[in-house]
C-alpha cells in the first residue's frame, strides 16, 4: 500500500470536516509544512483548531488560515508576530489557549505516547496553574497538564522513505517529531521522497508507523529573522 | 555612572562557568554570549539545538537553522539537534546549568514577571515558565528603574508571574543583587556600577534586601 500522493490536495483527500483538531509541526516559520497548510486553506474547512506553537505571520504559514477565518482556537506558546490574530483575539473572534513552549511540546508527546496526563513544575504559581490539579512529590508542588491528540497532523521533514520514515534537518525539527506521533492520521510533506533503504535505519527521527501518507513539496521556506555578520 | 548594556552582559558572562550548558534569553542576554572569553560554554537554543554558533556570513544563511528568536544562526563542530519535546525534557529535567534573563519585574522573594501586561497584546510566554522551573540557576538581567522611574526589583510582583521563587541574581545598569539559595534568603547588594553609591541604590529600590 503506497503512502505516498502527487500534490498537498490529495494528500488531504476525506481526511477535512469542520470543527476538526489540528496539530501542526514548526517552530516560527523553520519546518512549517507550507503546503498542506495552503491545501487546507483551499479546501474551505472551517472552526478548526490548530495546536501548533506559532500562529505563522500575516498571510504565511497558519497565518493564511488566519486570514481566511477558518481557526476557531488556537493553542499555542507565542502568537507575536501576527497582527490578524492580535485583531481577530481582541475583537473575541478567536479563542486562545496558552501553553508554556515546553508544556505544550510534552503535551503532545504524551498524547502521542498514550499518556492522559503528566505532573510538571512548569506554571505553578501563575495563571497557567489556575483551576489545574496540584499535587507535591518530594517537597515539591507540581500540575496536572493534559495530553493532547488530534485528528490530523501535518508535519514538515527534509527526506522520507515510502515507508513514511522521516528525517529532519537541523533546527527545522522542533514540534515535527511530537507532532507527527498525535495525530489519528499524519500527513507529512518533506523536500525529497527517496528510494526504500536508502536512509539510514539508526538516524530515522520519525518511525514510518506515525506516517499515513506522504506528498513531496515545493518550499519557500520564508526567514523571519535575517541576522548576519561581516567578513573580517 | 550606570552601566550600559554592554557592561552588563559583561558582568553576567562573569558568573559563567567552564563547562557550562547555558540558555540566553531573546535581547540583552544573548550579548552575554559576547564575553565568553577562553570558557568551554555552550549555547542551547529551546527550539531544539546545542551548541548554537554565531550569525552566519551573508551567504551562509540557512532557513532551516535559527534560534528561539527566529534569527539565522549557525552550527559549530560540537552541535546537535532534537525535538521540542527533548529539548524541554532537558530543561525541565535540570540539565541547564544557567539560563539569563530579561525581567519586567522582580519582587524580593525571588518572583519572576516577565510575559504579559494585562490590557495590552498578550504575545505569550514561550519557554520562558519552563526556564525559569527548570535551570539550575536563573539571572535576570534589567533596567533598575523603568520608564516613568519606578523601581523594577520590588517588594512583590503587580504583573502576572512567569515563576514563583525562580530567581538567584539580578543584575541591573545600577547594582547586582544575589542570594544563596532560595529557601527565604534575602537578596544582598553585593556589587554596584562604578560611581553608584549603595544610598543611591537604595533610594531608587523599593524591594527590602541586605546591604
Amino acid at each position: 500500500m503506497s503512502k505516498t500522493y502527487a500534490d498537498a490536495r490529495t494528500a488531504l483527500d476525506g481526511v477535512l470536516f469542520d470543527g476538526m483538531t489540528i496539530v501542526a509541526g514548526g517552530f516560527g516559520l523553520c519546518g512549517i509544512p507550507e503546503n498542506l497548510i495552503a491545501a487546507i486553506r483551499d479546501s474551505g474547512v472551517k472552526d478548526l483548531t490548530v495546536i501548533s506553537n506559532n500562529a505563522g505571520v500575516d498571510g504565511f504559514g497558519l497565518g493564511m488560515l488566519l486570514n481566511s477565518r477558518q481557526v476557531k482556537k488556537m493553542i499555542s506558546s507565542y502568537v507575536g508576530e501576527n497582527k490578524e490574530f492580535e485583531r481577530q483575539y481582541l475583537s473575541g473572534e478567536l479563542e486562545l489557549e496558552f501553553a508554556p513552549q515546553g508544556t505544550l511540546a510534552e503535551r503532545i508527546r504524551a498524547g502521542g505516547a498514550g499518556i492522559p496526563g503528566f505532573y510538571t513544575k512548569t506554571g505553578v504559581g501563575t495563571l497557567i496553574a489556575e483551576g489545574k490539579e496540584h499535587k507535591d512529590f518530594g517537597g515539591e508542588t507540581y500540575i496536572l497538564e493534559t495530553g493532547l491528540v488530534a485528528d490530523l497532523a501535518i508535519v514538515k521533514a527534509w527526506k522520507a522513505d515510502p515507508y513514511g520514515n522521516l528525517v529532519y534537518r537541523k533546527t527545522a525539527r522542533n514540534f515535527n517529531p511530537p507532532a507527527a506521533t498525535a495525530g489519528k492520521i499524519t500527513v507529512a510533506e518533506v523536500e525529497e521522497i527517496v528510494p526504500a533503504g536508502s536512509l539510514d535505519p539508526d538516524c530515522i527521527h520519525t518511525p514510518g508507523v506515525y506516517v499515513q501518507r506522504l506528498v513531496q513539496g515545493e518550499f519557500e521556506k520564508r526567514i523571519e529573522q535575517r541576522t548576519v555578520r561581516e567578513r573580517a | 555612572m550606570a552601566w550600559t548594556r554592554e557592561e552588563m552582559a559583561a558582568r553576567a558572562a562573569k558568573e559563567l562557568q567552564d563547562g557550562f550548558y547555558v540558555n540566553l534569553g531573546i535581547g540583552m542576554p544573548t550579548l552575554v554570549a559576547n564575553y565568553a572569553g577562553d570558557l568551554d560554554i555552550t549555547l542551547q537554543s529551546e527550539n531544539g539545538m546545542l551548541g548554537m554558533g554565531p550569525f552566519p556570513f551573508a551567504d551562509e544563511i540557512d532557513a532551516d537553522l535559527i534560534n528561539a528568536g527566529k534569527q539565522t544562526i549557525t552550527e559549530l563542530d560540537r552541535t546537535s539537534y532534537f525535538s521540542s519535546a527533548d529539548s524541554f525534557a532537558m530543561i525541565r529535567g535540570g540539565h541547564m546549568d544557567l539560563s539569563i534573563l530579561g525581567a519586567m519585574e522582580v519582587a524580593e522573594n525571588g518572583d519572576l514577571a516577565n510575559w504579559m501586561v494585562p490590557g495590552k497584546m498578550v504575545k505569550g510566554m514561550g519557554g520562558a515558565m519552563d526556564l525559569v522551573a527548570g535551570a539550575r540557576r536563573i539571572i535576570v538581567l534589567m533596567e533598575h528603574n523603568d520608564k516613568a522611574g519606578g523601581s523594577k526589583f520590588c517588594p512583590a510582583c503587580t504583573l502576572p508571574l512567569t515563576g514563583k521563587n525562580a530567581v538567584d541574581m539580578i543584575i541591573t545598569d545600577l547594582a547586582v543583587f544575589a542570594r544563596p539559595d532560595r529557601k527565604g534568603s534575602p537578596f544582598k547588594l553585593i556589587e554596584t556600577a562604578p560611581g553608584v553609591t549603595a544610598a543611591e541604590v537604595r533610594t531608587k529600590t523599593t524591594a527590602h534586601y541586605i546591604d
